[in-house]
């Protein structure tokens, strides 16, 4: 895909090159990066874009930004000619060279990267920029095949010879090989509940893979288990918080994608996660000690039900949500230690896994 | 204030307040109260000397603390000077020298070129309180009260026991003489302590020393503002300033004509109380009341006069010293009842628009000034006319304080009790969000803005005798407010010409800025030659100038 990002950087470029000297006021159109626009599309399994999108034309008070995004197409055409990445703050410092059109913030750069990542519905990987944040810890029952950046040479990593360490989850994960015999793989919001579960050899015991996501999980986390799962066509079992956040924002951006990056989400998601917990009705079940919840929570809650089309698609989610509302509660994975510190290994992940399909969709 | 000094008043008034003892829900223990018999009460009757009136009631002349003594004395002998120049026609050249005595105690001598004052009438004029040639009268002038320069002599004299000294020469052939007049306080009589005869270089004018407690401050409310306002609004007199370290200010003519002279004109008999046209009846020379209305008051012709004598059930022939209060009375009435003529506009004179404009430029540094001079009108049956001006955007004006307000009466500038004064009043009232200020609820506005606001009148209504701020009549009100108005119109129209022209300016560095970058861009992606990017550059560059946004 990167060996046509540069022909149609270039095409864009020319177009509003001809759009001046026709004396016309150039106009480039991007997508909406946006909940509005995307559909949910079951059988596909993620977030679609639905096409909506937004011009623009280059007026006094948007000169600024336009100079910016084509500076940008320019810093990303030479990464991509020369083979070299540039980490987001990297950007935002290059940027520190143009002068007045120089980014003020690294949050206005992020932005314009990620304007043209989907103008040309590319992901900022193949444009060169790498995302600052490591990709996740995987521990456990599996073998991951990768390459000396020098030789070339396959190198075989034994994903249970890190002790009560981990492997790290690399940027780019799309040159990966795996071999498993894992019967599923358990991907865990907290790196706390991550740190016992490998501590305590859960793995060994259950025959699966741990991913810890550490919140949002990363683009190179989300295609590492979608790469994995589709390869060796093993199921997906997520289990975070009990919350609004780690339901809307956390499982949701695993499984179906996001609306801020629409245009990549049927390469960054894991359609066949199943949430394992902590359900609302876990809250109730194992008597979990509770929080209540924030404004924000019930706000993200409700906006959630009312227009975030996967839980629109999804009455059980819907209802499972308003449950929660209902409730007023939310208790976090490791609330379950108040049962003693090894109740989630011996009685609550056994009980859950015997039972998948039980899971939430 | 007039006849204050000398009015009889009962020290035991407050005992017709006394409420008799309780009666019903007697209390346990009932306060003694002692009871005066009217014997007890004549021994302390007794008349009030205007010493002992003047120091109990300084605050209501000017002269609460030793601060504000500095300036009233100033602006007595200065609005003194300057009255009498115009009166004589002579365009007014001012000396005021301020000496520091003492940390506490000042000298300070006021020179004018003006008529002089001849010799008989000095004593009076500055050793007598309640004695002046413009208060029996309506004519547009700085004094109205006769109090002004004797109440400063009277505090000198109470303050620092020194007797004022004039020195004055009425005419290039007359001799000047030198007096040192004191107050006789208990009988409000002047005593000459000394009278020469001296040699004087200028032709006429006066001159007067005297010393007082006081303290001197720099800055608006001070001796320094009072002259630097007197400047603007009298563009005609050239004045010197020495200030008590030594410090000379020049503030040069720049009007070279005199202000057209104000006319005095008759009450108008809309503005007469009752117990004034009581006095009037009585003090004619008229043989009759056609007579009387006709000649004491503007604006009555025999057949007004005739009408209001119908109404009021007199004979135009009735003789006016024969009225009693209750024909008094429903003369009054009729008089109120009968439409007359408003009172003649023209007698006033306003410093206009040309010279306000001139008056302020010469003391304040803005980029844009407006002014408006209103046609007069009439409150209580005096002509009074309101005139404003604005500087706007100047170096040191701070654009995120309330603006500097400065009022005049009478070409006098008003330096307290701001607040009191119908000019605020006028100016918080008015929207000036309109015209592109800032303005909280109930405060003046904000910006870079110094505002001038001249009331002029035969009589202008002050709230107390010190002349410090104009009392709030609807009429005066609304003149001030339309004359703002006019003003703040013309500003808001410079302000929003201000912000357009400043958004193409930014509009333009926007373009000069960014537009090169665009260049480049597009020469990296294209690998274009520079010629091809600069022609891109230029086409953009028009493409955008022309367009509006
Ligand atoms: N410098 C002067 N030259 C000529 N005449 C003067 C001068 N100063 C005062 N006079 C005369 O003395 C009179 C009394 O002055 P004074 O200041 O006491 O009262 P006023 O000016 O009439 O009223 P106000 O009390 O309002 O000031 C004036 O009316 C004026 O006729
Ligand atoms: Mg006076």
């Amino acid at each position: 895909m990167s060996d046509k990002l540069v022909p149609k950087i270039k095409k864009e470029a020319k177009a509003v090159e001809d759009q001046i000297l026709k004396k016309k006021k150039p106009t480039m159109k991007f997508p909406v990066r946006s909940l509005a626009n995307v559909r949910y599309v079951e059988k596909a399994g993620y977030f679609e874009i639905r096409g909506m999108k937004k011009e623009r034309t280059l007026t006094v008070n948007t000169v600024k930004t336009f100079a910016q995004t084509l500076r940008m197409m320019s810093l990303s055409k030479t990464l991509v000619e020369t083979d070299d990445i540039a980490t987001k703050r990297e950007a935002y410092y290059v940027s520190k060279n143009w002068g007045d059109a120089r980014f003020l913030e690294q949050t206005e750069s992020d932005t314009v990267m990620d304007d043209v990542e989907a103008l040309f519905e590319v992901n900022r990987e193949q444009m060169g920029f790498a995302p600052e944040e490591k990709g996740g810890d995987v521990s456990g029952a599996l073998v991951v095949v990768d390459k000396d950046p020098d030789t070339g040479k396959k190198i075989r990593i034994d994903c249970t010879q890190f002790g009560s360490g981990a492997y790290s989850i690399p940027i780019s994960v799309e040159h990966l090989q795996f071999e498993t015999k894992a019967k599923f793989i358990l991907v865990i919001e907290t790196a706390g509940m991550f740190q016992r579960l490998v501590k305590h050899g859960y793995w060994k015991k259950a025959n699966c893979i741990l991913v810890s996501m550490g919140g949002v999980p990363t683009r190179a986390c989300r295609r590492f288990i979608r790469r994995l799962a589709d390869d060796m066509k093993i199921p997906v079992y997520v289990f975070v918080d009990g919350d609004p956040y780690g339901i809307s924002n956390i499982y949701r951006t695993f499984k179906v994608g996001s609306g801020n990056a629409a245009h990549i989400n049927e390469f960054f998601c894991v359609p066949q996660a199943r949430f394992l917990g902590i359900t609302p009705q876990d809250i109730l079940d194992y008597k979990l000690p509770t929080h209540p919840l924030k404004e924000v929570d019930v706000k993200r809650a409700k906006d959630a039900i009312k227009n975030d089309p996967f839980f629109k698609h999804h009455k059980s989610w819907a209802k499972a949500m308003e449950h929660l509302v209902s409730m007023g509660v939310r208790a976090e994975q490791q609330a379950l230690a108040a049962h003693g510190l090894n109740y989630v290994i011996d009685e609550y992940l056994p009980q859950k896994i015997a039972h998948p399909e039980r899971f939430l969709p | 204030m007039s006849g204050a000094a000398a009015k009889k008043v009962t020290a035991g008034g407050r005992r017709a307040a006394a409420k008799p003892a309780a009666t019903g829900k007697a209390r346990k223990a009932t306060p003694k109260v002692v009871r005066l018999t009217a014997a007890d009460m004549a021994e302390k009757q007794r008349e009030i000397s205007v010493s002992e009136f003047f120091t109990k009631n300084r605050h209501l002349l000017g002269f609460d603390s030793p601060a504000k003594a500095l300036l009233t004395t100033v602006k007595e002998a200065v609005d003194n000077a300057l009255d009498a120049c115009e009166e004589a026609g002579i365009l007014p050249d001012l000396l005021l020298e301020i000496q520091e005595v003492s940390e506490t105690r000042y000298r300070v001598a006021v020179q004018d070129n003006g008529p002089g004052i001849v010799k008989a009438q000095v004593p009076k004029i500055f050793g007598q309180l309640l004695y002046g040639s413009k208060f029996h009268r309506l004519r547009q002038s700085r004094g109205q009260q006769g109090i002004g320069i004797s109440a400063a002599a009277m505090y000198g004299q109470l303050t620092t026991g020194r007797p004022i000294t004039v020195v004055s020469k009425p005419g290039p052939k007359k001799p000047a003489h030198r007096f040192d007049i004191q107050i006789d306080t208990r009988r409000n009589t002047p005593v000459v302590v000394a009278d020469h005869e001296v040699e004087w270089i200028p032709e006429h004018g006066t001159r007067l020393e005297l010393e007082i407690e006081a303290t001197y401050k720099k800055g608006r409310h001070s001796v320094d503002g009072y002259i630097e306002q007197t400047a603007i609004a009298n563009p005609h007199a050239s004045l010197t300033y020495v200030d008590p370290k030594g410090e000379r200010s020049e503030y040069p003519r720049v009007a070279h004509e005199l202000p057209k002279p104000p006319q005095e004109i008759k009450p108008h008999p809309h503005g007469v109380e009752l117990g004034i046209l009581l006095k009037m009846l009585h003090d004619t020379k008229a043989k009759n009341l056609r007579g009387f209305l006709t000649g004491e008051f503007s604006r009555v012709s025999p057949a007004a006069a005739d009408e209001i004598a119908k109404t009021a059930m007199l004979p135009p022939t009735y003789a006016p010293h024969k009225a009693a209060r209750d024909q008094a009375e429903s003369l009054y009435k009729a008089i109120q009842a009968t439409k007359l003529m408003a009172p003649p506009s023209n007698v006033l004179s306003p410093i206009g628009e040309e010279l306000l404009l001139e008056g302020l430029r010469k003391q304040v540094d803005a980029k844009f000034f407006a002014a408006t001079s209103r046609s007069p009108a009439v409150y209580r049956g005096n002509p009074f006319c309101v005139e404003a001006a604005l500087a706007y955007g100047g170096e040191g004006m701070p654009g995120d304080e309330l603006i500097t307000m400065l009022r005049f009466a009478n070409r006098v500038p008003l330096l307290y009790q701001q607040s009191a004064c119908a000019v605020t009043k006028s100016v918080v009232q008015t929207n000036w969000k309109a015209y592109g200020l800032q303005q909280s609820r109930g405060a003046l506005p904000t910006g870079p803005i110094v505002l001038m606001v001249h009331i002029a009148s035969v009589w202008v209504p002050f709230t107390s005798e010190s002349k410090e701020s104009v009392a709030s009549y609807p009429e005066i009100m609304k003149e001030i407010k339309l004359a703002l108005q006019d003003v703040g119109r013309k500003l808001g129209i410079f302000i929003r010409r201000g912000i357009r022209e400043a958004d193409e300016e930014k509009k333009r560095s926007y373009i000069e800025k960014y537009i090169p970058h665009i260049g480049i861009a597009l020469q990296e992606i294209l690998k274009i030659s520079d010629k091809e990017r600069d022609k891109v550059c230029a086409t953009l560059k028009t493409t955008l100038e022309r367009s509006r946004t």
